[in-house]
């Protein structure tokens, strides 16, 4: 098979239709995509559209030794989403291999062989279900071409059986240890020729442990890393331990865009174990990935070199940083507060919404606020890097290890192939290992000390103070209600700074990936509609968050339509589903959105009838309507993003100081086909807390440009004690459609459920994050 | 010098008697299982046990670390730990798996204290160590199933 063969476009000769099918896992002969004669065609869409598109050369991907065990390359960064277990399973269970005798390699950084591995967008289960499938299927068949050849009996007359091949007729078998040899010498067989396990012979994908058919099942597979995490084995970015490593930290500027005006480093260079203090150049404003510059101090431990930061005396000018060094938080809340009483570009615009604002029996009107937050996954940033020989090797948690190795090329002014970049295990993402900027500042560290591994530790201070942080937010909405208190009306205004303001001058506006994160696919049937997009500065560096703008914009609409729900005296399911109007699929191009997450939108439309279904679900799942007495409530959220849609009810109490008891949350989730059932739970049961602490806790504010919290005493997230009582995900059995994602829809919908229900309970409506102490009051 | 007790086995560490128990784990002896995530104590992902309780190493110094300390690594090797640990695979616990190891130290050294705690007292328990991915309903529910093998065995 070649290279442009690997590459061949897959979502866009798939109709939605044929991808039903697939999705399903009914056997289907592949040849159906490449026989559509439009494979010549440019990738637009999907795995095929991304740097480096989809591989599924078995060779590549699948590993047989003469013992029968089996390796299988994970390409994707396991932050905590399962992927090693679960993308890893779809290939064995494919194969026919026998879980205890199949290993995990993670794979370095290497877009050329193994296809994109940027792992963000929720995107690894949708983009590489079908290539790990085919490349199983194939390894599968040249196991069984390889038996067929030692028996000399056509292949039809074989069949892999679990981690053997078998010849019936005449009892022979051969293990797939046995056959590995000569069937790694066969020519990979073309897609024509793969068939696909059909639904009934597989037995991990899709599946959840219990009683299957009668039997106990097994299934899913005990995770990879399980043991080795739970007996302190698992390898983080910060626990990889190279012979002579050298411990460094960094002293970054205190405001986005400043630099070291000077450094006394003489008090530094005296605490016991600190080698040496080095200053990093920054790169100024836009940062992109790079390093913010500062002054870094190594030592022989971690420790010291900390201890070696505080005896810095560093002089910043602030002139670089222009603006910046103004930021305060507050003030920039005020002014957008300001902004969104005035028009901004248009983005979406249907009916006369003026006229019928004004002509409206009753008017509701809020602003909403969501603050700056960090990622703060619980490893903070950490890497190992060696710099040798006109040739560097990077061990680092990354979520886009491509975006590292062209990081520290470009730093180091090496050629790629000069660049090995490794990756660990991430002690969680959240977006922030999108951003490799630590592991180029490592390299810039360990440049200095040729042949020496430098690892570099940030501090949960640095973590907190320096992050990409997630993008401020005002939104501004009006509603004009008739008589009956149905909407006649909408127009809503989205104000934030963009990502772009990273990577290029600030537009100010938000982009299309930002607008399409459920702002102007806002799906409600509402005569007339107008959606703006005022403009915003960034003054921080602005970075993706798990589920990014999805999370202000749900945030803003689904409290909203409650607000009309409760102006019009209505039930607020009834009424949002009054809003959905009846199910029917809406092209995301109707709505001006020409992003769709980057998926096909014949594959992917907005599906109200998907989204009503959730909601229903999440409704009659958690008892809606019921009685739950003085001081107690539910409250309803749903939003649609990832390509996958989720509805959330919170059954809430809150005392009469104020505290907020969870007693339940319902949550239920449509995303298509299911790989692996148990860890979409996990996902979800994960970003409920996460989302918790988002409309309770989580706030980084600013003053002159300096962020005013630092760590887990002032940036707070959340604790056991503000986890839901209860938590019970309810998951749509919907093969039919094709597969979502899941790592980050389950997130946007929670704040504004909690604080809906916060509102039931109380009467008090909550318009600016986080809750905080608004309740005590 | 300084002599630490680590899972039974004696170190002689030429380190500051200020420097943290975490660092001397971590970067002096080598051990990784140990994490550092807030250098605070205010996460216990640095949790190890010394003379059996749940202590935050990142705040320890190592001159105030005599007697036994116990890490991650030796909880296989112990009854509570043993039992804890297989609670968190049967319910797949972790997510990312950063923050069990410190989850695990402290969950097991409640157990040992109090075995058949009630959910109020596993969530104060368990309040100062923190999980960004937001395991906490299955941490509890592993806890309360680790407690009731306890019982099991005991009686």
């Amino acid at each position: 098979m070649s290279r442009s063969d690997a590459t061949l476009m897959l979502a866009n000769v798939s109709r939605r239709g044929l991808l039903k099918g697939l999705a399903g896992g009914s056997a289907l002969l592949l040849a159906a995509r490449w026989d559509m004669g439009m494979a010549s065609e440019k990738a637009q869409f999907g795995a095929g559209a991304m740097p480096g598109g989809w591989v599924d050369n078995p060779n590549v991907f699948i590993h047989i030794d003469s013992e029968g065990l089996v390796t299988i390359v994970n390409n994707r960064a396991e932050m905590g989403q399962g992927i090693r277990t679960s993308l890893v399973m779809v290939a064995a269970d494919e194969l026919g291999a026998d879980w205890n005798r199949v290993r995990v390699r993670q794979a370095d950084a290497n877009q050329e062989k193994y296809g994109n591995q940027n792992t963000d967008g929720s995107r690894s289960m949708r983009h590489w279900y079908d290539p790990m499938r085919r490349a199983a299927a194939a390894a599968r068949l040249m196991l069984e071409q390889a038996a067929a050849n030692q028996w000399d009996v056509p292949v039809h007359e074989v069949r892999a059986q679990i981690h053997k091949v078998v010849h019936s007729a005449s009892g022979r078998e051969l293990g797939f240890g046995e056959l590995a040899k000569a069937a790694r010498e066969l020519d990979v067989p073309g897609r024509d020729a793969l068939v696909l396990k059909s639904d009934g012979e597989l037995r991990f994908i899709g599946k959840e442990a219990g009683l299957v058919n009668g039997e106990l099942n097994a299934v899913p597979p005990k995770a990879v890393d399980g043991e080795d995490i739970v007996t302190g084995k698992a390898i983080f970015g910060a626990d990889v331990d190279l012979e002579g490593t050298l411990y460094a930290v960094v002293a970054r500027p205190p405001v986005y865009g400043a630099r070291v005006k000077s450094v006394d480093d003489s008090d530094a260079l005296k605490v016991s174990g600190v080698k040496k203090v080095l200053r990093i150049e920054g790169t100024g404003q836009p940062a992109a990935f790079k390093p913010l510059g500062g002054v870094a101090v190594v030592a022989s431990n971690t420790w010291a070199a900390m201890e070696g930061r505080k005896a810095l005396k560093i002089q910043w000018d602030t002139g670089p940083a222009g603006d910046n060094a103004n930021y305060t938080s507050d003030a920039y809340r005020k002014s957008l507060e300001k902004r969104a009483q005035s028009p901004g570009k248009v983005i979406r615009q249907s009916g006369d919404v003026e006229t019928a604002l004004k002509e409206a029996d009753k008017r509701v009107s809020a602003t909403y606020y969501m603050p700056h937050m960090a990622q703060s996954p619980m490893e903070p940033p950490a890497a190992v890097v060696r710099v040798s020989k006109g040739k560097a090797e990077a061990w680092a948690p990354v979520q886009n290890p491509r975006a590292t190795r062209e990081g520290i090329a470009g730093l180091l002014k090496m050629d790629l192939e000069k660049v090995t970049v490794h990756q660990t295990l991430l002690g969680g993402g959240f977006g922030r290992k999108s951003k490799p900027d630590f592991v180029t500042e490592a390299a810039s560290i360990a440049k200095e000390f040729q042949g020496q591994p430098i690892k570099l530790q940030w501090s949960r201070e640095d973590d907190i103070q320096h992050a990409y942080f997630h993008a401020v937010s005002v939104d501004h909405l009006e509603a004009g209600l008739d008589a009956d208190g149905k909407a006649t009306s909408w127009r809503h205004r989205t104000l934030s700074p963009s990502i772009a303001s990273l990577f290029a001058p600030d537009p100010k506006h938000k982009g299309e990936f930002e607008l399409g994160m459920g702002f102007n696919t806002m799906p409600f049937s509402i005569p007339a509609i107008r959606l703006e997009n005022p403009p915003a500065p960034a003054h921080v560096r602005i970075g993706w968050f798990r589920s990014v703008y999805n999370l202000p914009h749900a945030w803003a609409i689904q409290s909203f339509a409650h607000e009309m729900a409760v102006a019009a005296g209505k039930d607020h399911r009834d009424y949002v589903l009054d809003l959905l109007g009846p199910g029917r699929e809406v092209h995301n191009l109707t709505f001006g959105d020409g992003w769709n997450y980057g998926e096909d939108p014949d594959l992917y439309p907005i599906d109200v009838a998907r989204m009503r279904r959730v909601i229903e679900r999440a409704t009659k799942e958690a008892g809606w309507g019921r009685k739950t007495g003085q001081g107690r409530g539910m409250g309803l959220a749903f939003h649609h993003s990832f390509l996958s849609y989720t509805a959330i009810v919170f059954d809430v109490e809150v005392s009469k100081k104020g505290e907020v008891t969870i007693h339940r949350a319902d949550i239920a989730f449509d995303c298509g086909p299911q790989a692996n059932p148990e860890r979409i739970r996990s996902q979800l049961e994960g970003a409920c807390v996460m989302g918790i602490g988002i409309a309770l806790k989580s706030e980084v504010s600013f003053k002159n440009g300096v962020a005013q919290q630092d760590n887990f005493d002032s940036y707070l997230i959340p604790r056991m004690p503000d986890a839901p009582n209860v938590v019970r995900v309810h998951l749509i059995d919907n093969p039919d459609d094709a597969m979502g994602g899941v790592g980050e829809p389950g997130l946007p919908p929670v704040a504004p459920a909690l604080c809906n229900a916060i509102y039931a309970a109380t009467g008090k409506r909550i318009r600016r994050l986080p809750v905080g102490d608004q309740l005590s009051s | 010098m300084i002599s630490l007790n680590i899972n039974g086995q004696q170190h002689e560490l030429d380190v500051p008697d200020n420097m943290p128990l975490l660092w001397a784990i971590r970067d002096v002896i080598g051990m990784k299982g140990t994490k550092f995530g807030c250098g605070i104590a205010q996460c216990g992902a640095c949790t190890v046990h010394l003379d059996g309780v749940a202590t935050r190493s990142c705040v320890t110094p190592v001159s105030a670390a005599k007697g036994k300390i116990t890490t991650i690594e030796a909880m296989a090797d112990d009854a509570v730990g043993k039992k804890v640990q297989q609670a968190w695979l049967d319910l797949g616990v972790a997510q990312c798996g950063y923050c069990q190891g410190g989850q695990i130290m402290n969950a097991t050294a409640l157990l040992k204290k109090s075995p058949q705690p009630d959910t109020r007292e596993i969530t104060e328990a368990m309040a100062g160590n923190l999980c960004r991915c937001g395991t906490y309903n299955r941490i509890l529910a592993a806890i309360e199933q680790a407690a009731g093998k306890q019982e099991e065995t005991s009686s």
